[in-house]
């Protein structure tokens, strides 16, 4: 029985999103790629690495339903299933959340491929956000992992971190990478004050998955701890294509630039007033 | 007003900032090793032809062999020869 479970489970995906630099978005992209996976019916797994620096919880509004954290399991203070959180709004989504009062070198690379082996044979995903960096909680993250989502900016810091990761995961025999572009202004690209999603990708050189807007959506829905993804905000269609991109579905990528561009110029006129 | 004096657009800037930044990072080595090499090659060349040292000039760029999507990084060596068939020291 337990035999025939795993079995059927053989084909589970382990991602790990990362990005180098802080707060280019790694956690609002986990969030939503998972949430966007489970509400298609796939059962995953969000694990959150960042030890002692928690926030995965918070983004998926799930924070007070927390008992036991990645710690725990690694130490055997409980079982695997008794630190994963179901999220009550999309069946076959769980979170395994961090510890908040521990730090990196509580979890060793070697114990989360284990936590991640067991995990394999419930799962059809398993997205890990990583902590921002290149020491112990990366390292942490993308041991387990066999594909992994680069999120960066269109600023020269997060692209010139991004590059170092992409250099750090080749290192470590990542075949799969996939770059997401986030927090994208067309705005700013149209007036050559930012760079474009191509600029970005001659760049980094790896495969792009997804382009994200500049949505203050995003802002919202990590005040209300829902995840986006699937609404009809700007970044949640994009987040949207980024799950099927995941997948391995063909999506043709969205024209931000008809919308955007209507309200510039609508807000453009009440400026000049 | 910045179309009629044809500024350099600050992403234009970004992109030529990165793509001299990403070379030293990729390639990992500093200006003072960049130094070595350059007084080494021109060491090394010096034995068979007469090459003018004091304008030689080595960089690491991307238009090299093909690596992560075509960009690995490839060093030049650009050195000026003063006398070809010169030197003795070819014997």
């Amino acid at each position: 029985m337990e035999n025939q479970f795993s079995q059927e489970r053989k084909n589970s995906e382990v991602i790990v999103v990362t990005s180098g630099k802080g707060g280019v978005g790694k956690t609002t992209t986990t969030a939503n790629v998972g949430t966007g996976l489970a509400k298609l019916g796939k059962k995953v797994c969000l694990i959150d690495t960042d030890i002692g620096l928690r926030n995965l919880d918070v983004v998926m509004g799930l924070e007070n339903r927390i008992v036991y954290n990645l710690v725990d399991v690694v130490e055997g203070n409980c079982r695997v299933k008794q630190a994963l959180i179901r999220d009550k709004r999309h069946p076959g989504l769980y979170l395994m959340p961090s510890a908040q009062t521990r730090d990196k070198s509580a979890v060793s690379p070697g114990q989360m491929v284990k936590v991640i082996e067991h995990l394999k044979e419930q799962f059809d995903y398993i997205v890990l956000d990583c902590p921002a960096g290149i020491e112990q909680g990366f390292q942490n993250a993308i041991a387990g992992a066999d594909r992994a989502l680069v999120v960066t900016t269109p600023e020269v810091s997060a692209i010139r971190d991004a590059d170092r990761i992409i250099g750090l995961l080749e290192a470590n025999g990542f075949k799969q990478m996939e770059l997401i572009i986030n927090r994208l202004r067309m705005d700013m690209v149209r007036r050559g004050d930012m760079m474009s999603a191509q600029d970005v990708v001659d760049i980094l050189a790896i495969p792009l998955i997804g382009v994200i807007p500049d949505d203050e959506n995003v802002v919202i829905a990590t005040n209300q701890g829902e995840p986006l993804v699937g609404s009809s905000s700007p970044a949640g269609q994009a987040y949207a294509n980024v799950v099927l991109r995941v997948q391995g579905k063909e999506v043709p990528y969205l024209n931000f630039d008809k919308g955007i561009s209507f309200w510039t110029r609508v807000s453009g006129i009440f400026h000049k007033a | 007003m910045r179309h009629f004096f044809r500024r350099k657009s600050s992403c234009q800037i970004a992109k030529d900032r990165l793509k001299i930044l990403l070379i030293s990072d990729r390639v990992n080595c500093s200006p003072e090793i960049m130094e070595l090499i350059k007084t080494d090659i021109a060491k090394v060349i010096s034995k068979y032809m007469k090459i003018d040292a004091e304008n030689m000039e080595i960089q690491i760029n991307t238009k090299g062999s093909k690596g992560r999507g075509g960009k690995m990084p490839s060093l030049y060596a650009s050195i000026p020869i003063v006398d070809v068939s010169a030197q003795d020291v070819v014997k």
